[in-house]
């Protein structure tokens, strides 16, 4: 088991942060008419980063999943505004675990956007389909489908097996994290291509599985950004005649912040290695993580924003973001409960 | 009357059996020695093993299998032992590490005073020269395990009339001295595991001073580290009835196994068992490629204190009145019971909690200080715990 980044890891960071320092433009979503940050998005799949998990032959990177992490890391620091977990996460591990040769190349070099339809529990979305002329055709709805509002592709999962369509009906939803779009999308007679496989359910665990280690990353790095600025403000800041930082309530509070950070990197650097090196670990691993990242985002999200004061409820500063952010990402996958019954359903089979 | 109570003495001293726990302890820790399996990363010139903390992963690894029984050499092995080799002489290194290491040799920290906890530089217990020797008075209070140790490691003032900082001095002295009083201290377990000790006058040579005179915050500041490393890093025994394993089976045995709620506070507590594991496992591993944790024990430290309170509320939801009252002598309702009552231990022994939060912030985060008003006066000058000092 190797927790530490190596070498290459590193600079893969260092890169990844130096590329959103320069061309990340967060606000011109939050506060402009862009769905996403277009530029910013050619410019990661330009480096390759789109398809870091796709097969080499596939036209991706054929790069791991602590390779991912540390991305996601960054994307998540930065709150980037750009589909990749829908498409290079949801939709690419999908198209993968299923064996998909057609969709992912254009989604590895990041020329088309995926998304994941699936019901808000994670089960499949309420779409039936129907062979009619030797192809298939989908009739129904996903609601909440993450960056349903931009995609090109749309890798759906139903109680028919999973398919891929190219065309929708859409409705952007407005969401709680404006930097994340969702979309209604509707189906109605959409001719979509069938993807086999013998075992359409655990596909669908796989596919979560791995999400669940990618969103922990984005939550990790939203985790140690909140840290970083809130510790900086706690030295500048000053009341009473003195930084705030020398305030018990507030270095504690950080430090708890600090505590919490260094756990949750802890549990993701063992998830994204399970998910690379021991697939059987991967299970137990990844519903662990979410299981203490949720909350713990959040938590220090809320934490941070106190500590910023009056600052930290306006909407120029950042702080609010990534608070927004904290609790979509604790609700995805059917929320807090549905991660605690699927821990301890996982725990029953180890003791 | 008096020949009765040699009669009786004699007696009892020949006939009541033996702490059967401690001789067990030192046979076990004399088998470790023999086997070459203690003391793993010490220097082989002083009975270590001279290997790499590899090996001593590997031997925790392994040994979290089981209860070692050796835990009184804790202090010794955590953070005298350890301090010694920093510091010592080679005489002292000599004389105390050998003994120590085989098990012959038990030892205690004599640092905190009834008016002396968090902040342990405001110690009163006095060392003044005469001549070649030093003469000690005072008193230390919740020392582990004083009552079965051959040698601590005591922190005294030598200088009251420098800053607290600056007049101390750390002495390692025999604890079967009559001039030392050891008064077993009642926890709130209802158990004894750590005493009140008082000095007497006792006389100490100028070979018992470790590291300088004067420096005595150093060797304190040094002894501290080790405590926070050995405390964080401290592997939870097997059988501990708050570990995660263990509820979740006590909860298969009450029936409480498919309650939604039990379930749902089972899985909390093992994530937060898992984060800190994992912690302390990449601690170790970015040791080894050559960043040591420097202040970040203090997060295993205050993470594992908040996972014991953690544990106490589970292991209520799930035993319920079980946890309340139970038949006299049913072991598996005492042992709860006795990890319920000992969790606020964690949070006190070793440095608070808070004291845990102010290190972090101070030497990791680099947030300001808190002002101080005491550093620069003479410490004869200040008010200490409850009390200006004699
Ligand atoms: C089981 C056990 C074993 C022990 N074994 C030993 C031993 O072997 N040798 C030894 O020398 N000592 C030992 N101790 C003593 C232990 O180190 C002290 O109890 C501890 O450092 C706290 O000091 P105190 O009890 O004087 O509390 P105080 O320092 O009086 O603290 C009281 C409260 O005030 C808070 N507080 C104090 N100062 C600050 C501050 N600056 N900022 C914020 N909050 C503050 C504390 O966090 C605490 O909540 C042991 C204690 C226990 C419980």
């Amino acid at each position: 088991m190797q927790l530490v980044l190596d070498t290459e890891q590193q600079q893969l960071r260092s890169t990844v942060r130096k590329l959103l320092a320069d061309h990340n433009n967060v606000r011109s979503v939050v506060d402009g008419d862009d769905a996403y940050d277009a530029a910013l998005w050619r410019h990661l799949a330009e480096l390759g980063l789109t398809g870091l998990v796709v097969p080499e032959e596939l036209g991706g990177a054929g790069a791991g999943h602590v390779e991912r992490a540390v991305v996601l890391e960054e994307l998540g620091r930065a709150l980037a505004p750009v589909p990749f977990f829908a498409s290079a996460v949801l939709a690419v591990d999908a198209l993968v675990a299923l064996g998909d040769t057609q969709v992912l190349p254009a989604l590895a070099a990041g020329e088309k956007i995926g998304a994941l339809a699936v019901s808000p529990e994670w089960g499949p979305a309420p779409v039936s389909a129907t062979e009619r002329d030797g192809g298939w055709v989908l009739d129904g709805h996903a609601p909440f489908v993450i960056s349903g509002d931009v995609a090109d592709v749309f890798v759906v999962y139903s109680a028919d097996g999973w398919f891929v369509a190219e065309d929708a009906r859409r409705t952007p939803l407005t969401t709680l994290d404006p930097t994340r779009g969702q979309a209604k999308l509707e189906f109605a007679a959409t001719p979509a291509r069938r993807l086999d496989t013998a075992d359409p359910a655990a596909v669908l665990e796989e596919v979560r599985d791995l999400a669940s280690v990618a969103l922990a990353a984005e939550q990790v790095g939203g985790i140690a950004k909140v840290l970083e600025t809130t510790v900086e403000y706690a030295k500048v800041r000053v009341q009473f005649g003195r930084a705030i930082g020398s305030y018990q309530a507030v270095k504690h509070a950080c430090a708890d912040l600090y505590s919490t950070s260094e756990r949750a990197e802890s549990l993701l650097r063992h998830a994204a290695w399970a998910a690379d090196h021991d697939r059987e670990a991967l299970p137990l691993a990844a519903a662990t993580t979410q299981v203490f990242t949720g909350p713990a985002y959040f938590a220090a999200a809320a934490s941070g924003l106190q500590l910023h004061g009056g600052i930290g409820y306006t909407w120029e500063h950042d702080a609010h973001l990534y608070y927004k952010r904290a609790k979509s990402c604790e609700l995805l996958f059917g929320g807090h409960d549905e991660q605690l019954a699927r821990l301890a359903g996982r725990l029953d089979g180890v003791s | 009357m008096s020949e009765f109570r040699e009669k009786v003495r004699a007696w009892l001293a020949e006939n009541v059996p033996g702490d059967e726990e401690l001789a067990t302890a030192k046979r076990f820790q004399a088998a470790l020695y023999d086997a070459g399996l203690a003391g793993i990363t010490w220097p082989k010139e002083f009975g270590g093993q001279g290997l790499t903390s590899a090996e001593q992963q590997v031997f925790d690894q392994e040994s979290a299998r089981y209860d070692l029984p050796n835990s009184v050499f804790r202090i010794g092995m955590g953070m005298c032992g350890p301090t010694i080799l920093d510091l010592g002489t080679p005489e002292q290194k000599a004389r105390y590490i050998p003994p120590l290491l085989r098990g012959d040799e038990i030892w205690c920290q004599l640092f905190s005073e009834p008016g002396a906890g968090s902040d342990v530089a405001s110690l009163q217990t006095r060392a003044v020269r005469d001549g070649d020797e030093w003469v000690v008075n005072g008193q230390k209070v919740w020392t582990t395990v004083a009552h079965l140790a051959d040698f601590g490691a005591l922190l005294a003032r030598t200088d009251p009339d420098v800053p607290k900082h600056q007049g101390l001095t750390m002495f390692l002295i025999d604890m079967h001295d009559p001039a030392v009083t050891v008064r077993p201290l009642k926890d709130m377990t209802g158990r004894a595991p750590f005493n009140e000790v008082y000095f007497e006058n006792l006389r100490l040579p100028a070979d018992a001073v470790l590291g300088q005179v004067g420096q005595g915050w150093l060797a304190a500041v040094t002894m501290l580290g080790h405590e926070r490393v050995s405390i964080g890093g401290f592997v939870r025994k097997r059988h501990d009835p708050l570990a995660h394993a263990n509820l979740a089976e006590t909860a298969r045995r009450y029936g409480r196994d498919a309650d939604p709620v039990v379930r749902a506070e089972l899985a909390k507590l093992y994530a937060a068992e898992r984060a800190l594991a994992l912690f302390n496992v990449r601690l170790r591993q970015e040791a080894e490629a050559g960043s040591p944790p420097g202040a970040r024990g203090s997060v295993a430290k205050l993470a594992g204190a908040q996972l014991q309170q953690q544990a106490v509320a589970v292991a209520g939801l799930i035993a319920g009145p079980r946890a309340t009252a139970w038949e006299p002598g049913d072991a598996a309702g005492e042992e709860l019971a006795l990890a319920i009552n000992q969790t606020p231990s964690s949070s006190i022994a070793g440095g608070t909690d808070q004291i845990q939060r102010t290190i972090i912030g101070d030497r990791i985060l680099g947030l300001p200080r808190e002002p101080v008003v005491d550093r620069d006066v003479p410490f004869r000058e200040l008010r200490v715990g409850t009390q200006r000092p004699a």
